[in-house]
């Protein structure tokens, strides 16, 4: 394979890698921020519990996070160092920026984590907020310079020459309220439903202690509640990016909806496969207008096709089916947290637990999330090829062209994949030396001890 | 000042910071390792002293480094062509150690049956990783980079696992990781109030000093030929080396300071000194390696970015230090202050 594949590919997989673990040092500590709380309104110890074993999860989590995010951080100039010079030029203020906030949080965790003992409970819950909103920013700044990149403002180039910077005009470039409210939301989400993932899978298993059957269950609700909200903002949420597209990259859509003529009353395709022959969608629900509705609130809108733009500068067709499954995943999603949030409050009075086919089902909302954040980063980046900055800079000519590339893949991906092996023993090694039972009789007899589960 | 000086400046600033962090995290890892490895009882008290400097900083030393590469690329975005087709494989190899060495770390604090195996992987990492980034410096003074005819860097790899100066590099990196990590942990133990630790680091910090200083003379020794172009900028800096011989006197003479109560050694000011003597060569070092990043290909001044962003960038960096710096205050007196955390077991 020629070396700016091989870089593409590199790069994507590490990325792919680090989203892994980013996206759930953006979502768990949302979650514990809103377990202290309960804990502190509720006086319920479980609470407490809650938030120090998730803690735990997120201590191993960023052991993996930060290195992973140090290789795409480097290798975003290495790999790339065309893009490199003109983000240098343009948009390196989100980046410098980030940096801070990973101080913010990092300086906030060890706080939060080893000196939790000696803080008084307010100080924990602000220092928690702090992780929050310190992993929250790092996640806004570096979508900032991703919306850059789609929606490129700030500067003209002059043959060749990057002239007339305004590096406040890149920073707040039109896509980026869109897209950074759309990554924190999906982050916060895909935490949530993990939360609601281990809490299934400890409530299916079988001899149930009545006890830590209770403490399960309120991991559980915690987590269908923001899961249910973050979801509901992420669809609408998700719906103004898509206008966006129709706004500033009219290509990206027409892959994305796989519609090939510019027309009004452009139908919303779902599934099927993008025929470029016969320029249709083989195998897919047509539903007439849709689409021009969706870009832009009418059916008179007129929708751009493919055909607009040269051959050679389409974007991968496949790019519809990842669009499709996304939001697909999107409802799924929201549709199940809605349904059980709705039949619990409406069954308040007499309680009773879940089915368990139901509990099967929820095990599954965690990995479907993360299937989400995949397939939306692999949507939002391959659908703008050729480009890596659009309409500015060919992915070619952004590439560093290096033979030892392939070499170099396999170097990493090996080194991915016995991360995430030893990460999930590790996980659960933890997890089964220090069970809940003992957390929550070693929190009945000792309240102030917060300790315990940190070191 | 130009904006490109004061560009490199700031880099300079960061890559001071790191080299103290850095020295400090990964030697801490290297004894971790050496002493978690025996049983004795005053070796267990040593390791485990070194981990508890090292599980809240390593986090924050880390983050140090990816600020010097991004702050490199906001600053000087220009060099990254030329410092990615130069720099790849090894940069790629810190980074696989790197994430090894965090990850087995973090790892061994959750799973202590597997504790021994994953702290070797992460000492022996931490001591290869300052090795790969001190090379990188012996790669900028000229002789080992060869330049296509189209312009694009490649390095010599023959010629660099070959040259006497790499390995006199790798034996500055070493010696001077070593010994300010002893010096810096037998400091830490004093404040935790552990005196057996304490003659631990400083026996060790005595045995360091003078080798660091050798294997330094020992670099200016090897250079290449391509590289005498360095030695004579060095001598126009004299002076500022001559202080930087001083401080480190001075610092070396404070570990045998006799101060009451019995113990030896004033290990907080000889921190500090050695600390200054660190500053005061690496700004002499710089001074002498300007105006080139790599010598002769790449300089400063082509490399820089412009005047907007600069600006911008400036104004980033004055405003994030003043939010962060109550928060680093906070860690310090948390983390290397207080003894509720410096003596628990
Ligand atoms: C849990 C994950 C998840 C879910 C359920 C959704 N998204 Fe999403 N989407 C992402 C996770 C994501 C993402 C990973 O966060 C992306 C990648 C790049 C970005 O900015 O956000 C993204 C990008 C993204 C883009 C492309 C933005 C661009 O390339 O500039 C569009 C148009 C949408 N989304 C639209 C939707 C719609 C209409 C959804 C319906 C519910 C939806 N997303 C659900
Ligand atoms: C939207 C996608 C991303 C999200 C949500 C995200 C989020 C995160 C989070 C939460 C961390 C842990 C921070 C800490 O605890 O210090 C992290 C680490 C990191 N990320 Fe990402 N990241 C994303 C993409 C990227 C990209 C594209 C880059 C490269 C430019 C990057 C560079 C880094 C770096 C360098 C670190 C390590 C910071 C350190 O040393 O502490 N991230 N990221
Ligand atoms: C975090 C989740 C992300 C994933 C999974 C991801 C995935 C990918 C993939 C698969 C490619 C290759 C595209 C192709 O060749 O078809 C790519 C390219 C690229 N991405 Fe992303 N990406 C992510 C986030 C980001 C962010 C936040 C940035 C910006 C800072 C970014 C910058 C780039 C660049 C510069 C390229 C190379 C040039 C290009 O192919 O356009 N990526 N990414």
């Amino acid at each position: 394979m020629d070396p700016v594949t091989m870089a593409r590919a590199l790069f994507g997989t590490s990325m792919a890698f680090h989203i892994l673990f980013a996206t759930l040092g953006v979502g768990l500590p949302l979650m514990i921020v809103f377990a202290e709380i309960m804990y502190w309104r509720k006086k319920d110890r479980d609470y407490a519990v809650l938030a120090r074993r998730w803690t735990k999860a997120l201590g191993i989590l960023l052991g993996v996070a930060i290195p992973s995010g140090t290789i795409v951080g480097v290798m975003l100039a290495l790999l790339w160092p065309g893009f490199m010079e003109i983000v240098g030029q343009v948009i390196a203020v989100p980046f410098q920026v980030e940096i801070w906030a990973f101080f913010f949080e990092a300086l906030f965790m060890a706080i939060y984590l080893y000196a939790a003992d000696r803080l008084s409970s307010g100080m924990r819950i602000l220092s928690v907020f702090f992780v929050m909103v310190g992993a929250s920013a790092s996640a806004v700044l570096i979508t900032d310079a991703q919306a850059w990149m789609n929606t490129p403002t700030g500067f003209k180039l002059v043959d060749g020459q990057i002239t007339d910077v305004d590096p406040w005009a890149a920073v707040f470039n039109p896509s980026f309220f869109t897209s950074a409210q759309h990554v924190l939301t999906t982050g916060y989400m895909t935490g949530a439903f993990f939360i609601v993932t281990s809490a299934a899978v400890m409530l299916l298993k079988h001899r149930q202690d009545e006890r830590e059957a209770a403490y399960h269950r309120k991991g559980l609700m915690l987590g269908l509640v923001i899961g249910l909200v973050m979801s509901l903002i992420t669809a609408m949420n998700g719906h103004a990016t898509a206008q966006s597209l129709h706004k500033h990259n009219p290509e990206k859509l027409a892959a994305a909806e796989g519609l090939f003529q510019t027309t009004t009353h452009a139908p919303l395709v779902i599934g099927g496969i993008p025929d470029p022959e016969t320029q249709t969608i083989k195998y897919g629900i047509e539903i007439p207008g849709m689409l021009s509705f969706l870009a832009a609130n009418s059916f008179d809108t007129e929708v751009k096709g493919l055909n607009e733009i040269p051959r050679e500068d389409w974007p991968p067709l496949f790019v519809h089916t990842l669009f499709n499954l996304m939001v697909l995943i999107g409802f799924g999603l929201l549709g199940l947290s809605f349904a059980v949030v709705m039949w619990r409050a409406f069954t308040r009075k007499s309680p009773r637990p879940f089915p368990r086919w139901l509990m099967h089902l929820f095990v599954w909302t965690g990995p479907l999330s993360m299937l989400g954040i995949e397939i939306g980063w692999i949507f939002s980046c391959s659908a703008r090829q050729p480009w890596t900055i659009y309409r500015v800079q060919r992915t070619t000519d952004a590439a560093l062209k290096s033979d030892s590339m392939g070499t170099l893949f396999l170097l990493f991906v090996t080194i991915y994949v016995v991360l995430l092996i030893m990460t999930s023993l590790v996980m659960r090694h933890y997890f089964k030396r220090h069970p809940v039972s003992a957390d929550l009789i070693e929190h009945a007899e000792d309240a102030n001890d917060t300790k315990g589960a940190f070191s | 000042m130009s904006d490109a000086t004061i560009a490199i400046t700031v880099l300079w600033i960061f890559l001071f910071i790191y080299s103290l962090l850095g020295s400090v995290d990964f030697g801490a890892g290297f004894w971790a390792m050496i002493f978690g490895r025996r049983s004795a009882d005053g070796d267990t008290k040593a390791a485990g002293l070194a981990n508890r400097f090292l599980s809240p900083s390593w986090k924050i030393t880390n983050t140090f480094l990816v600020l010097f590469v991004v702050a490199l690329v906001g600053f000087f975005p220009r060099a990254t062509f030329s410092l990615a087709s130069l720099l790849l494989v090894p940069v790629c190899l810190v980074l696989i150690l790197l994430t090894l060495r965090s990850a087995f770390m973090v790892f061994s604090y959750s799973v202590h049956s597997y504790d021994r195996a994953l702290r070797i992987i992460s000492g022996i990492t931490g001591l290869l990783i300052p090795g790969l980034l001190v090379a990188v410096l012996a790669v900028t003074l000229g002789g080992i980079v060869t330049e296509a005819p189209d312009g694009t860097l490649a390095l010599n790899y023959g010629k660099l696992l070959t040259s006497p100066t790499l390995y006199a590099h790798l034996a500055f990196g070493y010696a001077t990781e070593l010994f300010f990590s002893a010096l810096f942990l037998a400091d830490y133990a004093r404040e935790a109030r552990d005196m057996t630790t304490y003659r631990t680091y400083r026996r060790l910090a005595v045995i360091f000093g003078p080798l660091s200083l050798i294997a330094a003379l020992g670099v200016t020794f090897t250079m290449l030929p391509e590289a005498s172009w360095i030695i004579a900028r060095f001598r126009e800096q004299w002076l500022w080396f001559l202080l930087s011989a001083a401080a480190f006197g001075i610092g070396y003479g404070c570990l045998f300071i006799k101060r009451r109560g019995g113990f030896i050694g004033s290990t907080r000011l000889a921190v500090i000194f050695v600390a200054v003597q660190y500053a005061l060569a690496s700004f002499a070092y710089g001074r002498a390696h300007l105006p080139y990043i790599i010598y002769p290909q790449l300089t400063l001044e082509a490399g820089f970015t412009n005047p907007a962003i600069f600006r911008s960038l400036l104004i980033g960096y004055i405003v994030s230090t003043i939010l962060l710096i109550p928060v680093f205050i906070l860690f310090w007196r948390l983390f290397l202050k207080d003894r509720r955390y410096l003596e628990q077991e």
